[in-house]
């Protein structure tokens, strides 16, 4: 069990009387790629906010490299450092340019030199083809440049692993390709990441393992191969269904 | 008009101009790090302290700033806290500016979507960073125009500190009236110098205003 990075065991979620998690349990180990799929509302979101402590969990105890992520606790900045995450909505800061954007978090949380950071920032820009970007503002940018920027913004932090929770789902289709290849490239180079998508194409090829989550339980917990192959619950199959559904009527039209 | 009776009392006004505008800005200027703090603590829903804010702001905003200066003035000294005429008009308008200003604050940080906070928290910033780093610069161009508004509301609220005898703009007016019967004449001083100290402060504002709503990040 020592190459554990992250695990969340008997996680509780309740708003008010909703239990939106119930009883879920996941260990993530260091290089793994995790793809969390399931129908629309089933806590997915919720699952990753509660593995950084956005929300407060009413069981259950999540934790990081050895230590403990409490809600409110003391540490809890130092340990959302090791843990980069990226949104649906674009969450760049308006106010501030891209290299800005990327700098904030280095300079203040870890007080880096800013020169130091931002070669650095410079560095991961080009690797995802936006060097030239660094002085735009996020309204200048499109929606697959703001969240590749989004994900440097995070990696510059030298987080341990990665939460994604559906980064391309607010994005336009040819665009969506640019933001993937950024994260199959992380997955190359051994980033420990949980991706929350609706892009099957893109989960089987990233995933090591499939997380099926429905109505706050994990349901199935699998390699890619047996989950979208040959998925051993109804409600997977069902699930699944639905992508092939929409794969046929495309089909029907070309 | 007899206007030898204005010349004759106008540095009179000028000096009831001034002690207005300087119990007027100190009490502002109290006023704003007091609705600083209240909003903050709204924003963040801090236990406790966020239920005395609501109730203050509820009071200071739902009983008029006569009857707070009155409190101020009569009932404190009754319990052993000695007061004066402008610790009073300072206190007064501290008082009622706090809950106005407070609001325009929270309107401002409300108005920030919540995934900024989020995203800011998510990169393991302090929330007291992410507050100042992030929330603040975004807040400010929304809470511009209600800070603006507060500052002449309270600025015209002054003409009230002449019920616990300071000898302000409105005082003097009174005042005059009062000995020689000069009614037009001192009226019309009354609304000058008003005009004089808060047509700048208008115009100042709404220059102000238009900057922020031109500051639209990176065009
Ligand atoms: N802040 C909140 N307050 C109350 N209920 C919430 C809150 N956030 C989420 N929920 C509820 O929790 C459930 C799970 O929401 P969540 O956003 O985690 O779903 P999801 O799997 O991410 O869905 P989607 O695929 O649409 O993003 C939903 O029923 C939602 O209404
Ligand atoms: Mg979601």
């Amino acid at each position: 069990m020592a190459d554990e990075l992250l695990t969340a065991e008997h996680l509780v979620k309740r708003f008010d009387d909703n239990t939106v998690l119930d009883d879920v349990s996941l260990s993530v180990k260091k290089g793994e790629v995790i793809v969390v799929v399931g129908p629309s509302g089933c806590g997915k979101s919720t699952l990753l906010r509660c593995l950084n402590a956005l929300e407060p969990i009413q069981g259950g105890k999540i934790t990081l490299d050895g230590e403990a992520v409490v809600y409110g606790s003391k540490n809890l900045a130092a340990i959302r450092q090791k843990i980069g995450m990226v949104f649906q909505s674009y969450d760049l800061f308006p106010h501030l340019s891209v290299l800005d954007n990327i700098l904030l978090a280095p300079v203040k949380a870890q007080k880096r030199k800013k020169d130091e950071a931002a070669a650095e920032a410079m560095k991961l820009l080009e690797r995802v083809g936006l060097a030239d970007k660094a002085k735009s503002f996020p309204r200048q940018l499109s929606g697959g440049q703001k969240q590749r920027v989004a994900i440097v913004r995070a990696l510059c932090m030298h987080p341990v692993m990665m939460l994604f929770d559906e980064v391309t789902a607010a994005l336009d289709p040819e665009m969506v390709r640019e933001v993937l290849d950024v994260m199959l490239n992380l997955a190359k180079q051994g980033m420990t990441m949980i991706i929350v998508t609706h892009e099957m194409q893109f989960a089987k090829a990233i995933a090591d393992r499939v997380v099926f989550l429905e109505n706050g339980e994990i349901i199935e917990d699998t390699d890619p191969n047996t989950f979208f192959e040959h998925p051993q619950t109804e409600r997977a199959k069902q699930f699944l269904n639905i992508f092939s559904f929409e794969r046929s009527k495309k089909d029907e039209k070309n | 008009m007899n206007w030898d009776f204005i010349w004759k009392y106008l540095p009179m006004y000028g000096e009831a101009a001034l002690l207005t505008v300087k119990i007027g800005l100190a009490g502002i200027g109290i006023a704003i790090p007091v609705g600083f703090f209240c909003a903050v603590i709204q924003y963040f829903k801090v236990a406790l302290l966020r239920r005395i804010v609501s109730v203050y702001i509820e009071i200071s905003r739902n009983t008029p700033l006569l009857i707070q200066l009155f409190f101020i003035y009569y009932a404190l000294p009754k319990i052993g806290i000695p007061t004066n005429p402008s610790v009073c008009g300072v206190a007064g308008l501290a008082f009622l500016g706090g809950s106005y200003m407070a609001e325009a604050f929270r309107s401002g940080l409300e108005a920030v979507e919540t995934v900024q906070m989020e995203s800011a928290l998510s990169l393991g910033l302090k929330r007291g960073q992410a507050l100042l780093y992030v929330i603040l610069p975004q807040a400010v161009s929304v809470s511009v125009p209600a800070f603006v508004a507060n500052i002449i509301f309270l600025l015209k609220e002054t003409s009230v500190f002449s019920a616990v005898s300071l000898m302000d703009l409105m005082f003097t007016a009174k005042d005059l009236i009062g000995q020689y019967y000069k009614t037009t004449e001192s009226l019309f001083m009354l609304v000058v110098f008003y005009m004089i100290i808060l047509l700048p402060v208008s115009i100042l504002g709404s220059v102000l205003e238009r900057r922020v709503r031109r500051a639209g990040f990176g065009s």
